[in-house]
């Protein structure tokens, strides 16, 4: 009853460019502005003397830098994955760039909690585990993901289904449903609560407490929102350091 | 689908609404029973994972990680079970 009484508009009305990008919508705007910021910040501290001691964009550079470095490449990959760390990086700044437009007012959409974005970014990481892991292993890889080495003659046929659907094709699935569910499922939270808010100061009713109650769903919209900083964080931190494991299990199978 | 035309009959609904409502409460239990596993699955997985740290604090790093990925891992039964609660209730 709530919802009905918001008219809300079309994903792709809200910004179209008629007959010439039809489906140039609110979302990819926001994905065009995260890569845009993510190049336009790293070109920047990019051109900085790096001779005198950093401040500004390129301070926050070298710190999302070493994050990368050291939080997800050292940790998963071992020095050898340290070449992985460019395409981290810029895996990790555009996904993190595109949850927080959830947060940010007057915008309030992530442009990760729609599928498109997710599953693209997950059949990259697909292709590129899979492409590393027979550039590395050649045509062992095969064999190796199907069967993890030392299983049984018997258990060969089991096993290898198993190994097949679960490194194959549960791998970008759930890559791609956890951006983008969690994303999705954080939005959702935060349109119940201010529909809340505003269905109980908008109420035409003669409870006199009802309307003051409007404090306790805006207090947790509040605190869902701070919430929300985390998860878009934590979010791109996953999608990251899963991709990171997967290169360095294809690269390297003993780890 | 005997149980839609009882549902039907009781509450003076069609039974494409009575259908509907049957989704939509059922869509509420399967977001519910979904996420009873992870839920305990997590709990587990991050109260070990203090215990770890304050065992050894200079491990905290890696222990860190490797919580985080097994968090990774736990939750996505849940968000499967938040996807099938949206395609349901739809």
């Amino acid at each position: 009853m709530i919802a009905e009484s918001f008219e809300f508009p079309e994903i792709n009305a809200i910004l179209r460019w008629q007959d010439i990008f039809v489906s140039f919508n609110k979302i990819a705007l926001i994905a065009v502005a995260a890569a845009v910021i993510g190049i336009v910040v790293f070109l920047l501290a990019g051109r900085k003397d790096a001779s005198v001691a950093p401040k500004g964009v390129r301070n926050l550079a070298e710190v999302s830098v070493e994050f990368i470095e050291d939080g997800i490449v050292m940790q998963t990959m071992g020095k050898s994955g340290l070449g992985w760390t460019p395409f981290l990086l810029s895996l990790f700044v555009f996904i993190y760039l595109c949850n927080v437009p959830g947060i940010i007012p007057l915008i309030q959409m992530p442009a990760t909690a729609r599928m498109a974005i997710p599953m693209f970014l997950a059949l990259l990481v697909w292709v590129i585990y899979n492409g590393v892991g027979l550039k590395h292993q050649g045509i062992k890889y095969i064999t190796h993901t199907i069967w993890p080495p030392g299983v049984p003659v018997a258990l060969k046929p089991l096993v290898g289904v198993i190994e097949f659907i679960s490194n194959i094709i549960v791998r970008p699935f759930s890559l791609t449903v956890r951006l983008f569910a969690n994303m999705l499922a954080g939005h959702i939270l935060l349109v119940t609560f201010a529909l809340l808010t505003q269905a109980l100061i908008t109420a035409e009713t003669m409870q006199f407490l009802l309307k003051p109650m409007a404090v306790l769903p805006f207090g947790m919209l509040v605190f869902l929102t701070a919430f929300e900083v985390l998860v878009a964080f934590l979010q791109a931190y996953i999608f990251t350091i899963l991709t990171a494991v997967y290169i360095g299990g294809a690269a390297h199978p003993e780890h | 689908m005997e149980a839609f035309s009882y549902v039907a009959a009781a509450t003076g609904l069609t039974g494409e609404e009575a259908k509907a409502a049957q989704a939509a409460s059922s869509a509420g239990f399967a977001y519910g029973l979904a996420a009873i596993g992870p839920g305990i699955g997590i709990g587990y997985l991050v109260g070990k994972s203090v215990e770890a740290m304050a065992r050894q604090p200079e491990a905290a790093g890696m222990v860190r990680t490797t919580m985080f990925l097994g968090i990774a891992f736990t939750e996505a039964l849940a968000l499967i079970g938040f996807v099938v609660f949206i395609l349901i209730g739809l």
